[in-house]
């Protein structure tokens, strides 16, 4: 990776000092813009371990001492667990139903012709550009009548249907990809259609299927918008909007908010620092594609 | 054919189609054609009256103080999107452009940009109310530090800079997903350019404007697009950081919190109820700005698409 990926022009021979000037140059302005990134959630970290009084008197100071009862309080006093297991069970619940009705979907469209394929594909791929969010009163009020408001399945269903124009549009184009002759051996060998896709072509697409969880997930996990319409009481409330509520009854205790911004964070923090190399060759190629 | 033959046939087609159709359907599709007959009626609450013609967009488009609150929100919007695209498009650009060539180390680099994205709008927008903030902010005290105490300013709290600074800070929050898809978008270009370029005797900022720059194209006006819609959108932040009326004195009010504010009533000033006839006039308003925005976008982007 090193060297050999280099800008073919940046190659041409230049003198040596002045190829060294703009190369420490280079990187220098690149630090002192990575720091600007990075340095505010740093200090969300460093803060998130001291006393309010110490945050307020030297911001830029570590903490005199490193203790967890801050954590602690958050955990007791935010019902964090209980958000922590709402947001995992309506992630994890969306991906579910998304790829429970995504996968079959692509598959039809992309392997099989029948009357109206194109139609049908022109219905899922027309949702592409539009937020479902412009959609929210009819939205809202359906889920009044269908008694799902306060309750994770309306975040599911609207989840899932949301992420279904976009993993519709990348499942079929992998699907699309995958020879036929897969399909006529498996045929022959006596397997039924519904064995076919299951076991034969759904375990070929596992790229696009990792590229549409982390695409996503991300916003899901982070999603306040509709948490805040549709859950009024606290036993389903996310991370997000149990945070939102919990920092702005506690603002004036800033030791207790960093603690909890940093809660909040954490799992996405680690799953991104663990395996970055994925999560950003998933989200650009879902970019890419869409 | 009877019914049960064909079934037998094609009935994989309808197992595999039905539940995505449904759930597409009923949970997508259907609210956003609603929106648009919802925008068209009378509302009493939450019971649709008769038809009302245009006569909510008319409200929100000329009587006072709706299209004051549309047009002011309209014309934050439209800030929001410039500025973030501008930023985009140069320190963006700028970043990728340099990221792209993969020396030794650019890989924490690029990690570090895109850091923030991971975050929740709820933390970014508290942790930037803490560090904005003018008494106690790291930012005020930073300002102190190098002897510029003079220069700090309730910046969230005057109509002023209130409205900028949340831009910056959504702009930090957003900058790293473009910065990684132009960097794709450039690696993805045949490194045989750039050799031809360097025998016609082109320089490095040459390579960039006459052979990167203009294959970026198609990327660039996909991301513009992204971003439009992000932006005209964009609803957390404004919530989190200045409420649900953008203040001070809706200097930071959005189409989306304006709506928010029309359809579910308003919290912060004693609850006024929602009407939500008027609300879903925004909506299909908005739908019609960022439905205008992509198809526009969407024909540049093709039209300036090279295959190689």
């Amino acid at each position: 990776m090193v060297g050999r990926a280099q800008h073919p022009i940046s190659r041409r021979r230049r003198p040596p000092t002045a190829r060294i000037v703009s190369r420490t140059l280079i990187y220098l302005v690149l630090a002192v813009l990575a720091l600007g990134f990075v340095y505010p959630i740093a200090l969300m970290v460093i803060d998130a371990f001291k006393t309010t009084p110490e945050i307020f008197r030297q911001p830029f100071a570590l903490p005199s001492r490193v203790g967890l009862e801050t954590f602690r309080e958050v955990w007791r006093r935010a019902h964090f667990g209980l958000y922590l297991r709402n947001s995992i069970l309506v992630t994890g619940g969306s991906l579910l139903v998304l790829l429970a009705c995504a996968a079959p979907s692509a598959y039809a469209i992309a392997r099989y012709r029948f009357p109206a394929r194109g139609l049908v594909f022109l219905f899922f791929l027309a949702g592409i550009m539009v937020p479902i969010r412009l959609g929210i009163l009819p939205l809202y009020l359906l889920m009044k009548h269908l008694s799902l408001l306060d309750t994770p399945f309306s975040l599911i269903f609207t989840y899932a249907a949301s992420g279904m124009p976009m993993s519709v549009f990348l499942l079929s184009t992998f699907f699309r990809a995958l020879p036929g002759d897969l399909e006529d051996a498996a045929r022959i060998d006596g397997c039924g259609e519904y064995r076919i896709f299951w076991s034969v072509m759904l375990p070929l697409v596992r790229p696009a299927v990792a590229t549409v969880t982390i695409v996503n997930v991300v916003p899901w996990w982070n999603d306040f918008f509709f948490p805040l319409l549709f859950l009024q009481s606290n036993t389903w409330k996310t991370v997000p909007l149990g945070m939102q509520i919990f920092f702005g009854q506690h603002l004036t205790n800033w030791s207790l908010v960093f603690a909890g911004m940093l809660m909040a964070s954490l799992p996405l923090l680690v799953v991104y620092l663990v395996m970055s190399r994925q999560f950003i060759s998933g989200l650009t190629s879902g970019a890419l594609k869409g | 054919m009877s019914a049960r033959t064909w079934f037998r046939r094609h009935g994989h087609l309808i197992v595999f189609l039905a539940p995505g159709l449904l759930l597409y359907g009923l949970f997508m599709a259907y609210p956003l054609l609603t929106s648009l007959s919802y925008s068209l009626s009378d509302w009493h609450g939450l019971v649709r009256g008769g038809f009302a013609g245009l006569a909510n967009f008319v409200k929100v488009l000329t009587a006072w103080p709706y299209n004051v609150r549309f047009w002011g929100a309209l014309s934050h919007n439209a800030l929001f999107f410039v500025m973030t695209f501008a930023i985009q498009s140069t320190l963006g650009l700028f970043l990728a452009a340099l990221l792209s060539r993969k020396w030794r180390g650019f890989g924490i680099f690029q990690a570090a940009y895109f850091l923030p994205y991971t975050l929740s709008m709820v933390v970014v927008g508290f942790l930037w109310l803490l560090l904005l903030n003018p008494t106690w902010g790291a930012v005020a005290h930073g300002f102190k530090l190098v002897g510029l105490g003079g220069l700090v300013q309730p910046w969230l709290g005057q109509k002023s800079t209130a409205l900028v600074a949340v831009i910056l800070v959504n702009a930090w929050h957003w900058l790293g997903f473009p910065v990684l898809v132009f960097m794709a978008a450039i690696q993805g270009i045949p490194r045989e350019f750039y050799e031809a370029g360097l025998v016609d005797g082109a320089n490095e900022w040459q390579g960039f404007r006459f052979i990167t720059l203009p294959l970026l194209l198609p990327s660039l006006a996909m991301m513009s697009i992204l971003t439009f819609i992000w932006d005209f959108n964009a609803f957390e932040l404004v919530f989190v950081m200045q409420g649900a009326s953008g203040s001070p004195n809706y200097a930071t009010d959005l189409l989306a919190t304006y709506f928010y504010r029309t359809a579910f009533g308003d919290p912060t000033t004693g609850g006024e109820p929602g009407q939500i006839g008027l609300a879903s006039a925004i909506g299909v308003l908005m739908l019609i700005i960022i439905g205008a925005a992509s198809a526009f976008g969407v024909r540049f982007s093709q039209t300036s698409q090279t295959e190689y």
